[in-house]
């Protein structure tokens, strides 16, 4: 067992704390054996205040969390410490005690809404349920889950009360699960991920609403996210955890801004953040991986990562420092975090003004179901050039996919599309394309694990594209192999594995190895990066630019990250419903002025490094693609609808000024204009940490 | 879920070669199974019978078919269980105990080759459904849902009536009578393999469907097709008894188990039970242990 | 839900169809002499071919499946090859034998089997549900006749509680008949218990690791509300499926039952013209069981629609 330290001192807000958990470990069962997952976790949350755990996934974060409320998996232990509400400790209380613990002072917040409700039971019948287990009788749990509802800014609420989950989208689920967290007005409320697999402008409205309650209740907040800027938008304090340990803690704004721990630096760094960009500098990485569940960790645990690690980190444990006002560190060397050494330089400037690779024109793609045509895209042109990147960006439905499937020959495009591949007309499917074609267009999958045959080794998977997209045999064919996998820093024993014995990392750099084995023209990449922690995130984004440079492969970004676009992409193309609505080159499209969709889509991404100053909200659900809006299809969302244009006509994709093309009725020096007053300031980096809890107490509204 | 346990990806030893590792891998998978009391059981039971079987084509204390020496048929009566005839005699004065042994080998001749046969054309089929899905499937699987909804029992009583008992009709109409439900098993199997990112990858490399379907995914359901390998035996052996008591399968003097019960079940009323009762227990043990086999295989192979 | 109900209403006319084809081709494309089959191998060949062409079967191939195809139709499978009476009359009184002996197997079986199933999957790698687990493995795998035979020579001949012999004397009552029906019922309802515990247990095991359920017990619902109000609903679904398609696999089992028991019902009527080589008994046989089978599978997956929200409302298919 790990050497147990005194809980580290908490400013005090001079009320009793409304969470606190002290030196807590706990531990998985696994065929018998314990393996400990938390090593003597200590934090305390006051009433009314946000406290968000950070970390890379298997960091112990979501097990804290479900601790707290105690709800451990099957083959959970706690083995030591407390965990105190109100001055009772849970671990020690009986299962009625328990639950009446959880019906009235502690709630939960879930990723993944769909899953949360019963698919088999209306929604009224759930909410109504939240109150009922507090004692209330039927008709009085009715007017307030109703009333709860309408809490969540649900406009119907009698008729959503009537519905069954799979009929509400994703937002709306994450509302109703809110409303029931908050039945009991609990002095505790989790919230794990609750805005992981939500799309952005629906994430930013979920916040938005968090935000709101907070400051309805004093209820305490623990906030988990693995997402940085969604911890820094809501929460005051954050604490960074590493394999089972709170490594560093303090004020959100100041452990982002001015860390002190190395792993924390690390993990910072490894974001693109401020707006950098792949010729700019490369991005840190953190060598090695987290140590597995269950490994004896008897010093710091971080040391064998650490790039300031020496004999005295790996013989004494070390002491909790206090590094500001509630601003504390594990390290021996906080003093010296500024000597951790910066990442490369990046790629410098890759010139993209290369031959036109890819072409598309007047590419339509429908659907047919059950007797309805689902136009997913719809007359969608588009270039790629050599050596460019051309990010995709657009919420769930907007064709990002489809339009990707169908340039690879997957989906083939409706008659009438046209898809020049080095000026010759491609075959609709990948299975009438030439090897020549075949090996010209490849991709990179966001799941590696679906990716790639379980069943093989690493040198098969490689050595079949290898062969089949090249025709080279033999001796030169296992040479080609060898040399993919020096490119992607493979080696020859990770040749001899099968993907479920390597990393999640180490499984992405093989898929993009198989893509490279033919000298691909152009590269898919289908949020490549999304399955994977940012620490790894940054090494496979590296790793695509530096190839991308010595190839001049073209790439097809497909990304919800934001962060990840701006640092990959030369230009974006941004879609809705199945339409391209701006394309320009990435500087010009994050400067603005904007489409008004891009507009409401950058403002929404809450980021690391701040918030931005307004944001707006778009209105409603993302309408079907089967029975689109007449005219504009965003005019239905639209925060800068014109009545009696906007719904009649649809705008023409036209060049608005050099490289910059968009699709909308209001003139370029218009919306500069507008967006001009509303700016969207995405760095606010010299804001005082203060004024910004100010700012983010007062819940700041659009315009 | 609050916690991934089991997928934390994590740096092998350095020391290990990736081939250790594998057959590291397939060592763990026999110690879980052999912590797993009801696979160690079955094992044993089944190890017993297959030896009997052997030993039964060796030596048996008596001839199977010819009653012992001296028997009268007129005036003796079946003899209980003693020293010199461990589970008795039956109304034939034959020797139960040899009739037991030598009929383990009629399970093992039988019901192993109907399993195959099954399993081999479902395996197949399911595959073809699985990977074409589209009209292929849609015809196919009515074909398969019209076998399903044949009463097998039925429908091999038929079969045999038709063609005539032997073991080659009961091994063919048995594995034909499995081989849908065994395709349906292997098609729900392929269809999850297929929404797989590899199996679109190996397309956009130009791959044919029969080298997806056999080189590609075929491996990665190789455990739940041992798995219904080892429950097909079971129920073959399950099937093939039932025929046999019934009278369609295997015909006199044939020590057949189900056959032995179906000639002496008339007298446990009278209270001569070791005839039927002993070959009873033979024909529940070894289907049970394969059961527990099955049972064993599908909990590790499923983790 | 109706759009549901005659979509899958269709698709079960059609593998009906194709079952009766697959009988047809069994009982009629295989290269065998029927009418040598019928009269042995000492009939003159003479007789054999007067009985052939009595029968029909020496008609093109196409008038003798449509003629079958009529059968299908109109539910008349002929006359017996033995009595020469319409097989149906006959058929459906043993079969009405039999469903009152298959009623009692499941009413036995199902409550007690879906009961130990869920509480096995509550107490779940306990010893308790280790033990229901091993009985449910042992159960369904071995044949109903072997189960038979234990419970005459134990229950029957051993003890004596219970007649040995399953035919309920005239004008019994429902004690009585019971009483007489309990023993074959018994070995029916043991196999079927492991196949419906075990898909009931698995069936609550996924359920129980199901986010809602985490949901429900979050709110502070105790163990028996939340099985209650959101488990049982959506974790059922596996086990009506599997005594749907058990109801149709129950009429294999029986004949053994039946014949070890003796009782009067549609297993010894099949035994009986397997015997006799009556082929358009056992065809009518195979067919009418294949008609119970698709019934049996047809309702349960309307409950299974019912129960699901999704189907029930039309939205999905």
């Amino acid at each position: 067992m790990t050497a147990t330290f005194p809980a580290p001192q908490v400013p005090s807000a001079g009320t009793t704390a409304a969470l606190k958990v002290e030196d807590l470990s706990l531990a998985y069962i696994v065929r018998g054996i314990p393996r400990p997952v938390l090593r003597g976790v200590s934090f305390e949350i006051a009433p009314g205040e946000a406290y968000g755990l950070v970390g890379e996934s298997g960091c112990g974060k979501s097990t804290t969390a479900y601790a707290a409320v105690r709800y451990l998996p099957r083959n959970g232990r706690i083995t030591g410490g407390r965990i105190l509400i109100d001055g009772a400790d849970i671990t020690k209380m009986g299962s009625d005690e328990v639950r009446q613990f959880r019906a009235k002072h502690a709630s939960m917040v879930y990723q993944d809404p769909g899953g949360a409700l019963n698919p088999s039971t209306r929604i009224g019948t759930q909410v109504i349920e939240a109150y009922t287990v507090l004692g209330q009788s039927q008709d009085e749990a009715q007017k307030n889950a109703l009333a709860a509802l309408d809490r969540v800014n649900i406009a119907d609420p009698i008729r959503v009360f009537n519905r069954y989950p799979h009929q509400l989208s994703g937002g709306m689920q994450q509302r109703v699960v809110i409303a029931m967290a908050l039945a009991s007005d609990p002095q505790l409320l989790v919230l794990d991920e609750p805005t992981t697999g939500l799309d952005a402008t629906v994430e930013a409205s979920v916040l938005d609403l968090v935000r709101t309650l907070r400051n309805e209740t004093n209820a305490a907040v623990l906030l988990i996210a693995h997402n940085l800027g969604v911890i820094r938008s809501l929460c005051d304090r954050v604490g960074v955890m590493y394999a089972g340990k709170i490594v560093e803690e303090g004020n959100a704004v100041e452990v982002f801004e001015r860390p002190q721990f190395p792993y924390t630096v690390g993990l910072l760094r490894s974001l693109p953040r401020h707006g950098v960009r792949k010729s700019q500098r490369a991005l840190a990485t953190i060598p090695g991986t987290l140590p597995q569940i269950g490994t004896d960790l008897p010093t710091c645990v971080y040391v064998d990562r650490c790039p300031l690690a020496d004999e005295l980190c790996r013989t004494v444990v070390p002491p909790v420092v206090d590094v500001g006002v509630g601003h504390w560190t594990r390290c021996h060397h906080y003093d010296r975090i500024g000597d951790i050494p910066e990442p490369d330089s990046g790629v410098g400037q890759v010139a993209t003004e290369g031959a036109e690779v890819l072409a598309l024109s007047n590419v339509s793609k429908t659907f047919h179901q059950s007797g309805h045509s689902v136009p997913a895209l719809v007359k969608v042109d588009l270039t790629l050039n050599d050596g460019e990147t051309l990010g995709l960006v657009g919420e769930s439905g907007s064709g990002k996919s489809t339009l990707a499937k169908t340039i690879l020959g997957i989906e083939g495009p409706d008659t009438g599309s046209s898809i020049l591949l080095d000026r010759d007309e491609l075959e609709p499917t990948a299975a009438g394309r030439p090897v020549k074609a075949k090996r010209s267009i490849q991709i990179v999958f966001q799941n590696p694990d679906s990716a790639l045959n379980r069943g093989w080794s690493v040198r098969q998977i490689l050595g079949r594209s290898v062969r089949k997209l090249t025709g080279l045999k033999g001796k030169a064919a296992d040479d080609r192999v060898d040399k993919l996998a020096h490119d992607l820093r493979l080696t020859q024993r990770h040749l001899d594995l099968k993907p479920g014995q390597l990393s999640g990392g180490l499984k992405q750099r093989v898929a993009i190895a198989r893509a490279f084995a033919g000298d691909p023209r152009i590269v898919v990449a289908d949020e490549p990066t999304s399955a994977l922690d940012v620490s790894v995130q940054a090494a496979i984004l590296n790793v695509l630019s530096e190839l991308q440079a010595e190839s001049k492969t073209g790439y097809l970004l497909i990304s919800h990250d934001l962060g990840v676009v701006r640092y990959l992409a030369d230009r974006i193309a941004v879609m809705y419903l199945g339409r391209i609505m701006e394309v320009g080159d990435s500087e010009t499209v994050f400067r603005g002025p904007n489409h008004p969709y891009t507009e409401a889509l950058l403002s929404a991404v809450p980021s690391v490094d701040g918030e931005p100053a307004a944001r707006i909200r778009l209105e409603g659900e993302i309408p079907s693609p089967a029975n689109p809006p007449s005219g504009c299809v965003f005019h239905t969302r639209c925060h800068r609808f014109m009545q009696g244009i906007c719904e009649v006509t649809e705008p023409p994709l036209i060049e608005v000024e050099p490289g910059h093309q968009m699709k909308c009725h209001i003139p370029l020096e218009e919306l500069r204009r507008l967006q001009t007053k509303a700016k969207v300031e995405d760095i606010v980096l010299t804001t005082p940490p203060e004024a910004l809890e100010a700012a983010v107490a007062e819940g700041i509204e659009p315009g | 879920m609050a916690v991934s346990v089991t997928n934390a990806p994590g740096p092998a030893p350095a020391a290990a070669t990736p081939a250790s590792e594998r057959a590291q891998a397939r060592r763990e998978t026999l110690k879980l199974l052999l912590r797993r009391p009801g696979f160690v059981v079955g094992i044993v039971i089944l190890t017993f019978w297959v030896i009997c079987a052997v030993l039964a084509m060796l030596e048996v204390p008596y001839t199977p078919w010819d009653p012992f020496d001296g028997y009268d048929l007129t005036i003796d009566n079946p003899a209980p269980p003693s020293s010199e005839h461990l589970m008795g005699t039956d109304r034939l004065g034959r020797d139960v105990f040899s009739r037991v042994l030598y009929g383990a080998r009629d399970v093992f001749t039988v019901a192993p080759p109907a399993a195959l046969i099954g399993v081999v054309l479902g395996a197949l089929l399911g595959l073809v459904m699985g990977f074409y899905r589209g009209i292929t499937d849609d015809v196919l699987s009515r074909i398969v849902e019209a076998f399903l909804a044949l009463p097998v029992i039925m429908v091999a009583l038929l079969t045999l009536v038709v063609l005539g008992s032997s073991s080659v009709v009961v091994i063919g109409v048995v594995g034909i009578l499995f081989t849908p439900i065994v395709a349906r098993t292997v098609r729900s199997a392929v269809l999850a393999e297929r929404q797989l990112d590899y199996v679109t990858a190996a397309r956009l490399r130009g791959e044919s469907g029969p080298f997806i379907m056999v080189r590609e995914i075929l491996p990665n359901i190789a455990g739940p097709i041992v798995v219904e390998l080892t429950v097909r035996f079971g129920y073959a052996i399950f099937t093939v008894a039932t025929l046999s008591f019934l009278g369609v399968g295997l015909q006199p003097p044939s020590p057949d188990w189900g056959l032995s019960v179906s000639q002496e079940y008339s007298n446990m009323i009278s209270g001569v039970w070791w005839p039927t009762v002993f070959p009873a227990l033979a024909i529940a043990t070894t289907v049970v242990a394969v059961n527990l086999i099955a049972d064993g295989l599908q909990s590790v192979l499923s983790e | 839900m109706a759009r549901f109900f005659v979509r899958r209403l269709a698709l079960s006319l059609v593998t009906l169809w194709l079952l009766a084809t697959i009988v047809f081709v069994i009982a009629n494309v295989l290269p065998t002499d029927i009418g040598r089959t019928i009269l042995g191998p000492f009939a003159s060949q003479q007789t054999v071919d007067a009985l052939n062409e009595r029968l029909g079967t020496n008609d093109p191939i196409l008038v003798q499946y449509a003629r079958s195809m009529r059968n299908l139709v109109t539910l008349d499978f002929g006359d017996s090859f033995q009595s020469g009476a319409p097989v149906m009359p006959t058929l459906l009184a043993a079969m009405g034998r039999s469903a009152q002996l298959a009623a009692l197997a499941l009413l036995l079986t199902i409550p007690i089997s879906i009961v130990a199933g869920v509480y096995a999957a509550r107490r779940r790698d306990r010893p308790s549900d280790r033990a229901i687990v091993l009985f449910g493995v042992t159960s369904s795998s071995i044949p109903e006749f072997v189960t038979a035979t234990f419970l005459v020579v134990v229950v029957g001949v051993g003890l004596g509680w219970l007649p040995v012999l399953a035919n309920p004397p005239p004008g019994a009552g429902l004690i009585t008949t019971v009483k007489y029906l309990l023993m074959p019922a018994t070995a029916m309802a043991v196999v079927y218990f492991g196949y419906i515990a075990r898909m009931a247990r698995a069936g609550t095991i996924e359920v129980l690791q199901s986010d809602y359920v985490r949901t429900a017990t979050m709110k502070g619902l105790s163990t028996n509300q939340v099985i209650r109000r959101h488990v049982l609903r959506n974790s059922l679904v596996p086990t009506v499926a599997v005594i749907g398609v058990q109801i149709g696999y129950l009429f294999g089992g029986i004949i053994g039952v039946e014949k070890i028991f003796n009782y009067n019902g549609m297993g010894q009527l099949m035994l009986f013209a397997a015997q006799r080589k009556d082929i358009p008994m056992l065809t009518a046989g195979a067919v009418v069981i294949g008609i119970v089978y698709m019934v049996a599978t047809l309702i349960a997956d309307l409950i299974i629609a019912w129960m699901n929200p999704r189907v029930r409302l039309d939205e999905g298919r």
